[in-house]
């Protein structure tokens, strides 16, 4: 048991739940989460592949990718919420 | 024997698993929120244990605190609108548990194929660890990660940058003309809060920014935690938007991408590839440009959070909404 098999693991279950949340969920803020979900897990997955045993430093270069995919994901994230707001606002308008 | 270190990864793999499938099952959304920040955290500390202080960093401020602040500010303008309407959460017709368990099946195959993808490919492979080791003389920095985003992949930086850039261009558009939801008050207590921390939050904003060239930190950890102090500053209403600082905010979205590109051409100006840094001035060229991105992210993060363009109202009045 090794930590890059246990958190590579983890990694899969996490993207696993988030993707049958972005399917199955009802409530759009709760999609919204769901993808971000997945996205944490691919992360889990390059952290994991950048690992090495103790005494070797891990690879730089998938951590400089997660750390962009981090902020590509709270730029996307921030476009999808904006959308939600004007939505609901836009359905509420309809309504009255 | 078994490692105690084993036992902790196990209970924290756990508790992460445990913690993802709460937060999408739970029925209140503001519970699903916090116990996302939590998650969020959980992973950070996973990412320390695998030596990923960056990722962690990176993923403590921007992914789990930006993205919790922006997702509670929507929870709360939704809460504002449904409170105004008959609107409820559930509107929609639920879909038929037939389709549910079918995406479920779909969702859990795929997993079992990446996992088995996984545990089925070929351990320690060659990376570019060796690559880095021996280039990192010539980038003007000491930590191979920084080394990495601002001088051997910078391409991919810059389009990180003009990506954020893209969304707060998008975020003005989406939400222009978009009523907003009161700001609720905040008590005396948190006024204190904010100036006794605002000051320690700039300190490690910038110490992280600096740091970024020889230890774990950087421009996008450093920008993140500068965002805290916009997003304090817009809570406790000690700076209000006013529609005439749009200039100056515009400015400081496009300074990063701006001086970003601008160092690029000027170097590809120099008979050199873009971005292959002058080693004598590598190090400055790259604090610059750090500097810079880190405003623009700041400001950046900041605005995303406020949402709606400041924008005179009509009637006359404040436009501090």
């Amino acid at each position: 048991m090794t930590p890059d098999l246990i958190y590579g693991l983890t990694g899969m279950a996490v993207f696993g739940i988030g993707l049958v949340g972005a399917l199955c969920a009802q409530d759009r803020l709760r999609r919204v989460l769901a993808l971000k979900l997945c996205s944490v897990g691919a992360a889990f997955v390059l952290v994991v592949g950048a690992w090495r045993e103790p005494p070797g430093a891990p690879d730089p270069v998938p951590h400089a990718l997660v750390i962009t995919g981090i902020v590509v994901m709270v730029s996307a994230t921030a476009v999808a919420l904006a959308l939600i707001r004007r939505l609901q606002t836009l359905e509420a308008e309809d309504d009255a | 024997m078994t490692d105690p270190l084993v036992i902790f990864d196990l209970l924290l793999a756990l508790g992460i698993v445990a913690l993802a499938i709460a937060s999408l099952s739970v029925r209140d959304r503001f519970a699903m929120i916090v116990l996302f920040i939590v998650f969020g955290l959980f992973s950070a500390l996973a990412w320390v244990r695998l030596s990923a202080p960056d990722v962690a960093l990176a993923e403590a401020a921007i992914g789990t605190g930006v993205t919790g602040a922006l997702l509670l500010k929507t929870l709360h303008h939704l809460r504002f609108v449904e409170s105004r309407t008959a609107i409820t959460e559930a509107a929609c017709a639920p879909v038929p548990l037939g389709v549910l368990l079918a995406n479920a099946a779909f969702c859990g195959l795929i997993t079992l194929g990446l996992a088995v993808a996984f545990l089925g490919a070929p351990s320690a492979g060659p990376g570019f660890d060796a690559l880095v080791a021996e280039a990192m003389p010539a980038s003007g920095v000491d930590h191979p990660v920084t080394g990495v985003l601002l001088n051997f992949r910078a391409y991919d930086t810059l389009m990180e940058v003009v990506v954020l850039l893209a969304a707060v261009i998008a975020v003005w558009q989406i939400e222009r003309g978009l009523s907003d939801a009161p700001a609720p008050a905040m008590g005396e207590v948190w006024q204190g809060f904010a100036r006794l921390v605002l000051p320690a939050i700039v300190v490690i904003g910038t110490y992280l920014l600096w740091v970024g060239a020889e230890a774990p930190g950087g421009a996008f950890q450093g920008g993140a935690v500068l965002a805290a102090v916009g997003l304090l500053l817009l809570l406790t209403r000690a700076y209000v938007p006013r529609p005439e600082h749009r200039g100056i905010a515009r400015g400081a979205f496009v300074l990063g991408t701006g001086t970003f590109a601008l160092v690029a051409l000027m170097v590809a100006g120099g008979g050199r590839v873009a971005f292959e840094y002058p080693l004598d001035h590598a190090k400055t060229l790259i604090l610059l440009i750090e500097g810079m991105v880190t405003i623009s992210i700041a400001v950046t993060l900041a605005a995303l959070f406020h949402g709606r363009e400041p924008v005179a109202l009509p009637k006359g009045g404040r436009d501090d909404t």
